[in-house]
Parts: C-alpha cells; sequence; structure tokens
C-alpha cells in the first residue's frame, strides 16, 4: 500500500530536487535548455549579485523578528489562557482566527494598515490611528522605510502565526500534569519558580516544534511578500524567493532561479535536518 | 441547402485563388475547427476588446470555434511563465499574445520556436500601412515575426490642467524647465512628480524617458545594440538628472502601484505623472477629464513605443486558423475594432482618426512623425533577461542614489546580455 506513495514521492520530491540541483549547474540562463556545465559559477555569480546578498539579509531579519515575536506573544497569551480566564473558547477562537485566511489576504490588509499615507493625501491605517491619538511623532514610513522594509511584513507575519504558536503551546500547557506542579508547591516553590524551573523546561520540545515550523515559513516566505509589499524600495523587503520566481519566469534565467532553489533547500535543511536526527534519536531511546 | 453548399464553394475557391495568388498556403476549404489564443487581457475594456477581435473573427470564419485561453495576473508576469511551459513542453497554442520586439525575439526567435511572418506582411501590403521603425522592431535577420495588433506609447507626461493654470505654469519640454516648474509647484505644497512604484518597473519606466531625454533617439537605441557605451557620460548625466528628479516624487512612493499613485493628479495634490498611455483609460475610469499630456522633458519628436503583438508557433495545431486570425488582426477593421477599446492606437496609420478620443488623436498624429524607439521595460528593446537586470538596477538606485554603482550594474547587465564586451 504504502509502495506507490514511495514512488511518487522519490520522483516528484527527491527526484526534482536532484533534477533542480543538475540545472543549476548548467549554462541554462535562457529559454532553450542548455545543458552544458559550468560547476559552480553560478552559485559563485549568486552570491556576487546585489540583489541576492539583499534578501538573504533580509531572511535573516525576517526570521530573527518573526520567530522572536511569534515565541514570546504566543507564549505569554498561552500561559494567560491556562490561568483560566473567563470565555476562554472566546478568546482562543479569536487569537486562532488570523490562521485560517491565507497570506495573500493577510498582504493586502496589512498592505493598507501599514501605508504610510503622505502629508497630501493624510495618513491612512496605523498611522492614522497613531495620528488620532495624538501619537502623531510615531507615525513612520513601515514597509516604504529602507531601514524598516522586511521587518514591518515580519508585523503581518507575526500577526497571522502568533495565535498558532499559542495554540502550541496551550496544548503543551495543558499536557502538564497537574501532580507535578502540585508536588513543585508542596516542595516549597513559589509562582515564579514554578513558572521557570517547571513549565518552561518542560515546554521545550514544543518551542523546538514552533521553531521549526515557523522557522521553515520564514525561509520560504514568498506570497505574503508578493501581496503586501512587492520587493520594496531599494529591495528592503525582498527575499530570495521572490528573486527566484523574478528571475526564472521574467529573466529566464533557469540556471540562477534553480541555484537560489538549492540555497533555500539548505537553509531549511539546516533547520530542519537536526530536529529530525534529535526526534529520531528520543524515539529510540523511549 | 444545395445553394449554400455551392455558395460555400464559390467562396472558397475564391478564397483559395487569392490564397494562390498571394502565395501563402491556405485551405481551399473555409476553415473550420478551433483556434487557442492565448492573452493576459482579462480586465475590463482589454477583454472587451479581446472580444471585439474575436468578433470580427467569427463574422469572417464562423466555423471556427475560438479558445479564449487567458492567465490574469500583472503586465503578463504569470501568463508568460505559463507560456514557457507550454512553449517548451511542445504544446504550444494556436497564437499568442507577447511584447513585439526582444522579447519575442530573443525568447522565441532566436530559439526556433517561431514562423516567420514577411510573406504575410507583403500579401497584406502591411508593411506599406505601417512605420518602418515598427517593423524594424518586429524584425530579426531580415524577417517579421509577429503581427502588432496596438501601439501605446511609453513616454508621455500627464498633468493636472488646473494644477498648471493656477501655478501659471506650462509643461516642461526641458530638464532645466522641469526643475523651474517642479520648484514651483514643491513651493505651493504641490507634489511636482507623482510616482507609484511598487511593484518595481515604474521607476525603470520612467528612466528610459530620461535616457531618452538626454541622449535622443539614436543615442537611446544604441544602448541596445551596443553602439552606445552605457559608460558614457551621458549616462552619468541622466543618471544624476533621474536622482534629482527623485527628490521632487511622493514621499509614499514605494507603497502605491502606478495607477494609486494617480490620485495625487485626480485629487489635485500631485502636478505631473510619466506614464504609458494606458493611463488615459484610467483617468476615464476615475472620471477625471481636466488632464493634459505633452512629451516628457526632452522626448519631443520621439515615439517611444510597446506593442502587444501575436505570432504563429511552429507547432501550431491549428496553423490554417492561426493565419486566418492574424489577418484579422492586421487588418483596418480588426485594428478599428480593438483599438478604441483597449486605449491604445492602431499600428496601421490609416486608422480613422474620428473613432478615437483626442489623447490618441494627438497620438496617431504622432506615430506617423516622430522617430520610433523600442520600450525596454516593456519588453521592446532588450531581451527578457536583460529588461529584468536593467529594472533592478534601476529600482535600487531609487534608494541608494549611487550614481556610479547603477552605471556598473547597468554596464553588466549589457555584458550578461552578451551585446556589451
Amino acid at each position: 500500500m504504502v509502495a506507490p506513495s514511495v514512488a511518487a514521492i522519490a520522483v516528484f520530491v527527491y527526484g526534482f530536487v536532484g533534477w533542480t540541483g543538475y540545472v543549476s549547474l548548467t549554462r541554462w540562463n535562457d529559454v532553450l535548455p542548455d545543458y552544458r556545465w559550468v560547476g559552480v559559477r553560478t552559485y559563485v555569480d549568486l552570491f556576487q549579485n546585489f540583489r541576492f546578498q539583499i534578501d538573504l539579509l533580509n531572511t535573516a531579519k525576517f526570521t530573527v523578528a518573526f520567530l522572536a515575536a511569534c515565541l514570546v506573544i504566543g507564549f505569554g497569551l498561552a500561559v494567560l489562557l491556562d490561568r483560566g480566564v473567563r470565555g476562554e473558547s472566546v478568546f482562543r477562537t479569536i487569537y486562532l482566527a488570523p490562521l485560517a485566511i491565507s497570506f495573500i489576504v493577510t498582504g493586502v490588509v496589512w498592505r493598507w494598515l501599514l501605508n504610510p499615507g503622505s502629508p497630501q493625501l493624510g495618513s491612512v491605517g496605523i498611522n492614522l490611528l497613531l495620528e488620532r491619538l495624538h501619537l502623531g511623532f510615531l507615525r513612520t514610513g513601515w514597509y516604504t522605510d529602507p531601514r524598516i522594509g522586511i521587518l514591518a511584513v515580519a508585523i503581518a507575519a507575526t500577526w497571522q502565526m502568533s495565535g498558532y504558536t499559542m495554540a502550541l503551546y496551550l496544548a503543551g500547557l495543558r499536557s502538564i500534569p497537574e501532580d507535578l506542579r502540585e508536588a513543585a508547591r508542596v516542595d516549597g516553590a513559589g509562582e515564579w519558580q514554578l513558572f521557570w524551573r517547571i513549565l518552561v523546561p518542560l515546554l521545550q520540545p514544543i518551542t523546538l516544534s514552533a521553531v521549526i515550523i515557523l522557522g521553515h515559513i520564514s525561509l520560504k516566505i514568498f506570497d505574503l511578500v508578493v501581496a503586501m509589499t512587492g520587493p520594496g524600495p531599494g529591495f528592503s523587503s525582498d527575499v530570495p524567493a521572490f528573486f527566484m520566481f523574478d528571475t526564472t519566469f521574467r529573466g529566464n534565467h533557469f540556471a540562477q532561479g534553480a541555484a537560489i532553489a538549492e540555497v533555500l533547500l539548505v537553509l531549511v535543511a539546516m533547520l530542519t535536518v537536526p530536529y529530525l536526527i534529535y526526534s529520531t534519536r528520543t524515539e529510540v531511546e523511549r | 441547402m444545395g445553394r449554400y453548399v455551392g455558395r460555400c464553394l464559390a467562396v472558397a475557391g475564391v478564397l483559395g485563388l487569392l490564397a494562390a495568388l498571394a502565395g501563402l498556403p491556405l485551405a481551399a476549404a473555409a476553415p473550420s475547427g478551433k483556434l487557442e489564443i492565448f492573452s493576459w487581457w482579462t480586465a475590463g475594456g482589454e477583454a472587451e476588446a479581446l472580444k471585439a477581435l474575436f468578433d470580427v473573427y467569427h463574422k469572417h470564419y464562423p466555423a471556427v470555434q475560438i479558445i479564449n485561453a487567458t492567465v490574469a495576473g500583472g503586465a503578463g508576469t504569470n501568463a508568460k511563465a505559463v507560456l514557457k511551459t507550454r512553449m517548451l513542453g511542445g504544446d504550444p497554442p494556436d497564437s499568442f499574445q507577447v511584447h513585439a520586439g526582444h522579447e519575442l525575439i530573443d525568447t522565441w526567435v532566436k530559439t526556433g520556436y517561431m514562423e516567420p511572418l514577411t510573406s504575410l506582411f507583403k500579401s497584406e501590403g502591411w508593411d506599406r500601412v505601417m512605420p518602418k521603425g515598427l517593423i524594424d522592431i518586429l524584425s530579426y535577420r531580415g524577417d517579421i515575426w509577429s503581427v502588432p495588433v496596438n501601439i501605446h506609447r511609453a513616454n508621455v507626461l500627464w498633468y493636472n490642467r488646473k494644477v498648471f493654470t493656477d501655478a501659471h505654469l506650462s509643461p516642461p519640454a526641458t530638464f532645466d524647465e522641469f526643475f523651474k516648474v517642479a520648484d514651483a509647484l514643491k513651493a505651493k505644497g504641490i507634489v511636482p512628480l507623482v510616482l507609484g512604484d511598487k511593484e518595481g518597473w515604474e521607476a525603470g519606466h520612467t528612466f528610459e524617458t530620461v535616457l531618452i531625454g538626454v541622449l535622443g533617439a539614436e543615442g537611446y537605441r544604441g544602448l541596445w545594440t551596443g553602439k552606445t557605451s552605457w559608460l558614457s557620460p551621458k549616462v552619468t548625466q541622466a543618471l544624476q538628472i533621474f536622482q534629482r528628479m527623485l527628490t521632487y516624487t511622493n514621499s509614499d512612493h514605494a507603497a502605491l502601484t502606478w495607477d494609486e499613485a494617480g490620485q495625487y493628479i485626480v485629487s489635485g495634490k500631485g502636478a505631473m505623472l510619466i506614464m504609458g498611455d494606458w493611463t488615459n483609460g484610467w483617468f476615464t475610469s476615475k472620471h477625471f477629464a481636466d488632464y493634459g499630456w505633452a512629451p516628457p522633458p526632452g522626448n519631443a519628436g520621439i515615439y517611444d513605443a510597446l506593442s502587444d503583438s501575436f505570432g504563429l508557433p511552429k507547432k501550431a495545431r491549428d496553423r490554417q486558423n492561426a493565419l486566418a486570425w492574424l489577418r484579422v488582426l492586421g487588418s483596418l477593421e480588426g485594428q478599428e475594432a480593438f483599438n478604441p477599446l483597449k486605449g491604445s492606437i492602431c499600428a496601421r496609420t490609416d486608422c480613422n482618426p474620428k473613432l478615437f478620443t483626442p489623447y490618441q488623436q494627438w497620438a496617431m498624429q504622432h506615430w506617423k512623425t516622430d522617430t520610433i524607439v523600442p520600450s525596454v521595460i516593456h519588453g521592446a528593446a532588450a531581451s527578457e533577461g536583460w529588461a529584468t537586470e536593467y529594472k533592478d538596477a534601476i529600482a535600487l538606485f531609487v534608494t541608494s542614489h549611487d550614481v556610479a554603482g547603477t552605471q556598473r550594474a547597468l554596464e553588466k547587465a549589457c555584458v550578461n546580455a552578451g551585446v556589451c564586451k
């Protein structure tokens, strides 16, 4: 029963990964395939490409900001809900709702929320809100300010994914048996100690899963950027996946596009492979 | 019934005779079967214009069933991706929309996917009713490769007439005048030059007109053929002028598409916009009438053209029907049906001006007299790969203001394209 799917995956996943790797080592930078071998030259050129350098930096910024914000907010919300708030299910639903929305919709909405507005046409979105609250000095250009750029996209992504992180943590918190907490209290632990010494360490596997899931989303982010900002001023919100699409399907640089895809694959692998090794080991131990 | 068949046969016979005279391999029988037309015309006036063409085709070839294969999405990026997979996979549509010039030539002609249409142009007399500048854009190695259905003009300076009259200004014809006008407008709190470059190509579009303004028609054309060096002082000058122009733009330009930026003009908060003549239709859709147009600074007498055209892929399944389609596209009837709806002008010079709006009549006049140059950002001047690198270099320039670095990047793009050494 498993064999057909194994075969399909072998061809359509690993086969194509290998094919992409092969293409990235050829001279195919026009519409017509050209399989003459150039070795790693495409990669060397790629890492010297100004747009790709900016993109890698953007990915790093985005990943750090998005992961940190999601983990902190998600964890905070989970702890608050775990305290037994009245109407918990209502809050839970509200926090989780953004997850049901596609990144395209999120992108369009946040594009207007974080629109800079202008002195001539007036403010809109968040800037308008700040103005009404007499906090006008806090107005910024958001994603049109090259210093913020991709971080504005991280705000939108956090809005969408922090509820999901909360759900992960909430499940984790609920799976910690009440006995453990009781035992700690009996041993004289304060709530603060209980929190840091018992709950946080026990939630470590959850944090790891969250980092893996959010991390691979952030490395592959594409649709949100397309809908929200485009490449941005001076490519300040550009990402490798967007560059890959542009150079492959607009510029016909198939080898370059394939090389970007392989770099992305390596990045994601660096994140997930250690996790897979770790989880198989723990399974064996059990 | 018998009489009908007889008439059909007669018509077919005449058609066959005509075809034989024209030296075209047209089948003797009236065409039937299918015709698949691939395009990215899915929205508003574009879709209606395409339908008008289908109607003309239907009138002449009622037995042919047209398959309208469209792929939606900005400026055809998605459609082009789909087309590439179909062409490379050996399943081409019978005819497809493509920007005339290098986008077609470098992508599909050099690679041997297209049939030349030179004899069709000769037999239909199109080489006489279309300007030579256009035929040059369509040609590669002595052959003509696609039938242009329309012409858009990329170098147009749109302005709010009221803003200009109130400030006692007239649209600038030179860059010096531009900066004088811009200073006067800025002092009044009006955005002198409106820009919306969210999608990344709009800055490249504006810079294209600056290049034309500084280098002139010959110099600009030479940039794409290797005759003009990208390292020449004139290009430096163009970058410096463009950099200065950017200081007169709206602060939120990176958040807006070109049409959203057009809102500045409509509301009278902005004065000028350099954009192609699809802006004309957009103003109309906004019920805005108080606008004027002029060539951008230094662009007088030069027509920066782009054209949607259709070609004949080698493996087209319904070749005869596709040839009939191309004949409809190039005909006066087809062009007059299509262009008023699309908001463009005819590639032919003999269309009836009365069918068109005042702007289009102005453009038609210039189409006959101006020097025609190909637009780079819209696929006419350079290969897609080169145009993409050009677009990226200018998009970065908008924030980096690095004249020397951008000039080197532009030169490198030319080298990568194999035109410069």
